[in-house]
């Protein structure tokens, strides 16, 4: 009787999943179709603002650190091989393939998409969303939409001045403190960094997280118990399902990306 | 509407932002020039070892880049590896039918690289000619191996 | 004649409505009319789904079975969303909360279903605007943002926001729960006032008998999912049947238990812990 039990449980839980991800869906292409009338652009701007311009500075700080930390790692282990001359190239393609498109995701998830979920919960619960419906005015269109647009042109922006800002902060260890010559950081870095296989891939990697996160935090916001509690608990999904989702995709890109070479 | 203003501001900088730093990506870091369709021509040379050479290794004379590989094949027959380069279209007409082709090291533990050299004949090779004259990469266990058995011999 | 039998037929008309949540049944087959011109009241305890009846009329949730008929536009449980979003701007609804938009001053949230409903100038919404607020009293508070209002004065903003594109129809979600009685007397005015004044149709669902009575032209009580009682507000302090006594006078016991469904107390009491 228990096992039945148990399966009868699994069985209504996955049940449960499957509907949130058939509503999530109906909500990605319904916003996707959704560009507000008249107004968007507008409505778009503001979104771009609060979601991107007010993560500017903890993508600069965070960039610029974990660029003088690679800079540091990279030549404490290159130095070894007699090779510290190829400190730019290990800061760069470490940066633009993966480090910049991965740690901005989740520095954009915790600092943006919590947000975003949080406002729009905090709009459901005070019925702003339902009024807004009765006004006559659909809120996928003028809540959720210009969000997802937002997410989508923020994110390769921030994942940009993510990677740009930790190369120079890896020229700032390398070539400043610990005297790695300033042409052959930057010459390793253009022999070896393509601007197809890496730059290209590492902002198809962003949009995709961005598209992902904002996604996943919009869905939170619009689908969550309308109570504190239900607030909470929201927000804090979004940022662990935005974690998973970038890490396992960030494993899947990367292997159809670079997996054959 | 004063806040709108400022918000708009705000935005149009984050997008410079944002695209200056793509384009520093572009163009300090990936070393992208902006000739990169200049056309090209490309010749072919077969090697018995082609140690660690990738296609967009760098093709050299003299020292200087003139082309990138663009592709490595294995020919079946001869079980060789049959590479194709892409070079200026400026050296076509230029480089002699002699010319030979070396895989060469960036220092001892560097990337690999084609390294030309020009010869002395006054035919000179066409888009999709063959170089014949070709050096292998020097693949260290080889030299190392090369050097025990010559030692005990003696 | 035409014209009387139009204004005969009513507004919206609701026919053997089944809706329930989960498995919890909250409405079981109800009939319901709403007269043109009237107001119409919607009464009942707490927890009858009262607020679940707007969130049907306007079309914000789909019945199980059973129709809603608005006149002229057919089944609102069977719209699809286009037709939805085009009904809807003949709704007005006054939320429990309010429920104005935090991010807008006063005088946007009125302006707000303006500006997306109609091509009004900018000197012509201001004038529309300003007439709206001067009627619900609050054209001095156009300036201020809504976390600065008062309760009362939030829910006046909210109907100046509601009927700013003129509806047909409009629906008060307990309108005046939790007020004092100052701001109580001015919203039962001007739910009157503005019903009358602006040739609207009203339904106020609400649990404050006596305000909602004293200006009803029609009532319904509901209860356990079925209409009660109907009449009007008159005809209903008269009627005799039990559960409409209780709930008119206010009994804390009666047809309508006081105790949730639970187990005997005795034996909670005395049983062994579960």
């Amino acid at each position: 009787m228990i096992g039945l039990d148990s399966l009868a449980r699994l069985g209504r839980a996955g049940l449960a999943l499957m509907a949130a991800l058939g509503r999530s869906g109906v909500l990605f292409f319904q916003a996707v179709w959704g560009w507000p009338s008249g107004q968007g652009v507008k409505l778009w701007m503001r979104q771009v603002h609060f979601i991107g311009v007010l993560s500017l500075i903890i993508i600069v700080v965070s960039g610029l650190f974990i660029g003088m930390v690679l800079g540091l790692q990279g030549y404490s282990i290159l130095v070894g091989f007699g090779a510290e001359q190829a400190l730019g190239q290990m800061v760069a393609l470490s940066l633009v393939r993966e480090l910049a498109p991965v740690v901005a995701a989740l520095l954009f998830a915790g600092r943006a998409g919590s947000a975003v979920t949080a406002e729009i919960g905090l709009m459901k619960a005070t019925e702003q969303l339902s009024s807004m419906e009765m006004i006559g005015v659909d809120p996928m269109r003028r809540i959720i939409a210009p969000r997802l647009y937002a997410g989508f042109v923020a994110m390769p922006l921030l994942t940009a001045i993510f990677a740009a800002v930790g190369i120079l902060g890896g020229m700032l260890v390398g070539v400043d403190w610990l005297g790695v010559d300033e042409g052959s950081y930057w010459g390793t870095m253009q022999a070896t960094v393509d601007f197809r296989a890496d730059v290209i891939n590492g902002m198809i990697k962003s949009v995709i997280f961005g598209l992902v996160v904002t996604w996943i935090a919009v869905f939170q916001g619009y689908d969550l118990v309308p109570t504190s509690e239900g607030i909470s608990r929201a927000t804090t999904k979004t940022v662990v399902y935005s974690s998973l989702a970038v890490l396992g995709l960030d494993f899947i890109l990367t292997a159809l990306m670079f997996g054959r070479i | 509407m004063r806040k709108q203003h400022w918000i708009e501001v705000g935005v149009g900088a984050f997008m410079l932002f944002g695209i200056v730093a793509l384009i520093f990506l572009a163009l300090r870091v990936s070393g992208l020039t902006l000739d990169r369709n200049e056309p090209s021509f490309t010749l072919t040379a077969s090697f018995s070892n082609i140690g660690g050479l990738k296609p967009r290794s760098k093709v050299t004379l003299a020292g200087v880049v003139v082309g990138r590989v663009t592709d490595i094949q294995l020919d079946t027959k001869w079980y060789e590896a049959k590479v194709t380069m892409s070079l200026e279209q400026k050296l076509e007409g230029l480089l002699s039918t002699d010319t030979s082709a070396s895989i060469l090291t960036a220092g001892l533990l560097g990337e690999n690289y084609i390294g030309l050299t020009v010869g002395a004949e006054t035919d000179v090779l066409e888009d999709g000619d063959e170089i014949r004259d070709t050096q292998s990469a020097l693949v260290l266990e080889d030299l190392i191996n090369k050097f025990l058995i010559n030692s005990t011999k003696d | 004649m035409s014209q009387s039998a139009v204004s005969e037929e009513p507004l919206i008309k609701i026919r053997n409505l089944h809706f329930s949540r989960g498995s919890r049944k909250i409405f079981n087959g109800i009939n319901l009319d709403v007269r043109r011109g009237q107001v119409t009241a919607v009464m009942g305890p707490s927890g009858t789904g009262k607020t679940t009846l707007l969130r049907l009329l306007g079309g914000q949730l789909k019945p199980d079975q059973g129709e809603i008929i608005l006149a002229g536009e057919g089944d609102i449980g069977r719209m699809r969303r286009k037709a939805l979003f085009r009904i809807r701007r003949q709704i007005g609804m006054l939320f429990q909360s309010g429920a104005l938009f935090t991010d807008m001053t006063v005088f946007e949230n009125v302006a707000f279903p303006l500006r997306v409903h109609t091509t009004l100038h900018e000197r012509l919404l201001h004038d529309v605007v300003m007439m709206k607020l001067e009627a619900v009293g609050l054209r001095g508070a156009a300036a201020l943002r809504p976390a600065e209002l008062s309760g009362g004065m939030t829910r006046r903003v909210a109907l100046a926001r509601a009927i700013a594109t003129d509806p047909q129809l409009m629906m008060y979600d307990e309108p005046f729960v939790g007020q004092d009685p100052i701001s109580m007397g001015v919203l039962v005015q001007l739910v009157r006032r503005l019903n009358d004044a602006l040739g609207l149709t009203s339904i106020v669902v609400s649990h404050d008998l006596a305000e909602t009575m004293s200006i009803a032209d029609y009532a319904y009580v509901i209860a356990d999912g079925e209409v009660l009682a109907e009449g009007t507000p008159q005809a209903l302090q008269q009627d005799p049947a039990p559960e409409v006594r209780q709930f008119i006078e206010g009994l804390p016991d009666g047809p309508v238990p006081f105790h949730y469904p639970a187990p005997p107390y005795r034996d909670e009491l005395l049983g062994e812990v579960l």
